[in-house]
């Protein structure tokens, strides 16, 4: 029997290694007339990278006569980081928060000093949480106090697989730290109270947001607003959504990843990619997809889209991402103090 | 007289108040949700309902699937073959070790077998710079996610075969042998022909889950669109994409493949039942 064994399994082995070597036979495409880049991306910018990277792919056939494909995978972001790190093979990685960046940087696949490579701390857009409510806001809700209330059920996704998630967490947190005057035991209490109204946890922002909408699970989602002028567009006008007093800046980070695009011969057409999104055309259909862009002009002309609403950054209030992931994210942190699943 | 008219009555009712319930049952837990998929994935006419399939993204995802279950199910079918002969016809030591092994994958959640493909061929796995060093890929590409399709389908063959071979007994073999048969003669001529519509059932069985799988491949796919995705990470894309109507049309496939596959079950337990009643 154990002979059998074997066979199987070098047998099986053998047609892994069969359909491996027939895949890589074409990933030296540095000089070639295709080129091919994975764009590892977080939940909701699928339709942004639809609509852009069709725009960069002209532009690039223009520029160099190259054609290039860009292939897309979604997630939550922390799910799509740790796919890079076990070997998925993204050469640009496109996510929801600089931590999961630096978690792949860790393993060495990107370069330490990843955040200096572009302008803005390498975030092309930023973005911010809101609320979206059931047409007409049957249940009043106005502000991050209204979300605490009894009888109020709220959809956000797991902080620990979903990016989004986690800027929920910590406009929630920011905004009572803020109202009591910096004390963190009442940011707490106040955080935990929301938590609790929180039925289902899914994975990622896109779940989440079909909860909220197609199963019409919860009377409010924490979304990014990105996420919320989205659905409110998708699907006709069930809903609306409300601005809370203060909100996070949210931004979501952009970087190649050095050792796979080296693999792959793709580090310049990776980043012109990436440059391109900071292109005034990049810029335009980041704002065109709800993102709010970098650039004043373009800012100012979706201005009626983006109401000025008081931000405060994660560095201001949690010291950046590696101290905020570590104090409230990690195993055991405070999201798992006070979350306990019912 | 009257009683036991009453009594008869009495009976046929409770029959039917069963057979409503069963009946009902379905109807609600089965039948709707099917009919559902359908009456979704056709809600905008026929044309955009082909228009599902005339996708890149979709026909790749198609395709996968199927390439999928060409590799997985001969595998282990051949497998299945073996290990049950060497279970059901010989003793030895270890044999329900063996057999518990085999059920292993019934037992485990198809979202732990695709962890641990990643914990052993990932990058930072067991395996992972042994086959960086090689350049080979194996999880979040092809051979990831025929892996983890073996891995899940594997006990549907031996599991089916495995009780007909031990109720078929090794008499007719040990008669083949007397006459003069060798191996290979012995298992084509006698084995092969006496368990040849359990196999068949199993192989089909094999072939609906290694199509249907979701959670193993899940995990092991990346999710890279017109490259990694089956099925049914196509539908749930779609359905993630607020494209409801291409997502049940994509399901309804999916649906289609598992009635053929209920059709052609029943044909082959009706064919079972009458090989075994005609002797």
């Amino acid at each position: 029997m154990r002979k059998i064994w074997m066979m199987m399994v070098s047998f099986t082995l053998l047609l892994g290694a069969a359909g491996c070597s027939a895949q890589t036979a074409g990933s030296k495409n540095s000089t070639k007339h295709t080129v091919e880049l994975l764009n590892v991306s977080y939940d909701p910018t699928r339709e942004l990278y639809e609509q852009f990277n069709k725009s960069f792919a002209s532009y690039w056939e223009e520029k160099t006569g190259q054609k290039v494909t860009i292939k897309q995978s979604h997630g939550g972001s922390g799910a799509q980081s740790r796919a890079v790190i076990d070997g998925l093979e993204a050469d640009v990685v496109t996510l929801a928060l600089a931590y999961d960046i630096d978690a792949i940087a860790k393993t060495g696949k990107i370069s330490s000093d990843w955040q200096k490579r572009l302008a803005n701390n390498s975030s092309p857009y930023t973005s911010t949480i809101v609320f979206l409510v059931r047409k007409g806001n049957p249940k009043g809700i106005k502000d991050w106090d209204d979300l605490v209330k009894k009888g109020v059920s709220v959809i956000t996704p797991n902080p620990k697989t979903s990016g989004g998630a986690r800027w929920n967490f910590l406009a929630a947190w920011g905004y009572a730290l803020k109202k009591n005057n910096g004390d963190e035991q009442k940011a707490k209490e106040f955080v935990t109270k929301l938590y609790h109204n929180v039925p289902v946890l899914d994975s990622g922002a896109r779940g989440a947001t079909t909860t909220f909408t197609e199963k019409g699970i919860g009377d409010v989602l924490i979304a990014w607003e990105n996420e919320a002028y989205l659905a409110k567009k998708q699907l006709g006008n069930q809903f609306d959504i409300v601005y809370p007093s203060v909100s996070i800046l949210a931004e979501p980070p952009v970087t190649f990843v050095d050792q796979i695009a080296k693999k792959h011969g793709t580090e310049k057409v990776a980043k012109a990619y990436l440059d391109y999104l900071y292109s005034p055309e990049g810029q335009e259909i980041a704002a065109q997809n709800y993102y709010r862009p970098r650039d004043k002009q373009i800012i100012e002309k979706y201005h009626s889209q983006f109401p000025d609403i008081h931000l405060f950054t994660i560095d201001e209030l949690f010291g950046g991402w590696t101290k905020a992931q570590k104090t409230y994210f990690a195993d055991g942190g405070i999201f798992d103090q006070i979350y306990k699943p019912k | 007289m009257n009683e036991l008219v009453l009594e008869v009555k009495f009976v046929s009712m409770k029959k039917w108040l069963l057979i409503g319930v069963a009946l009902g049952f379905l109807g609600l837990f089965i039948v709707i949700p099917l009919l559902a998929v359908f009456s979704e994935a056709l809600k905008k006419g026929i044309q955009l309902y082909f228009a599902a399939f005339n996708d890149a993204d979709a026909l790749s995802a198609i395709k996968l699937t199927l390439v999928t279950a060409a590799i997985s199910v001969p595998i282990n079918t051949v497998f299945g073959i073996v290990a049950a002969w060497a279970i059901a016809k010989f003793d030895f030591r270890g044999k329900n070790i063996l057999i518990t092994l085999i059920d292993i994958p019934f037992a485990v959640s198809p979202v732990i077998a695709g962890l641990v493909f990643v914990l052993l061929f990932g990058s930072q796995g067991l395996f992972g710079s042994f086959l960086a060093a090689l350049d080979l890929k194996i999880v979040f590409a092809v051979p990831g996610i025929v892996l983890a399709t073996i891995f899940v389908t594997f006990p549907f063959v031996v599991r089916e075969l495995i009780p007909m071979m031990q109720e078929q007994g090794t008499e007719e073999e040990q008669a083949a042998m007397t006459l003069g048969a060798n191996g290979w003669q012995m298992f084509f001529r006698v084995t092969l022909p006496n368990i040849k519509w359990g196999l068949l059932y199993g192989v089909i069985l094999c072939i609906a889950r290694a199509m249907g799988e979701f959670g193993a491949v899940s995990v092991v796919s990346g999710h890279i669109r017109g490259l990694t995705n089956t099925i049914p990470l196509h539908v749930e894309i779609l359905y993630n994409e607020y494209n409801f109507q291409a997502a049940f049309a994509m399901a309804s496939l999916l649906t289609m493949l598992a009635l053929v596959t209920l059709g052609l079950k029943s044909l082959v337990e009706w064919k079972t039942k009458k090989y075994v009643n005609g002797g």
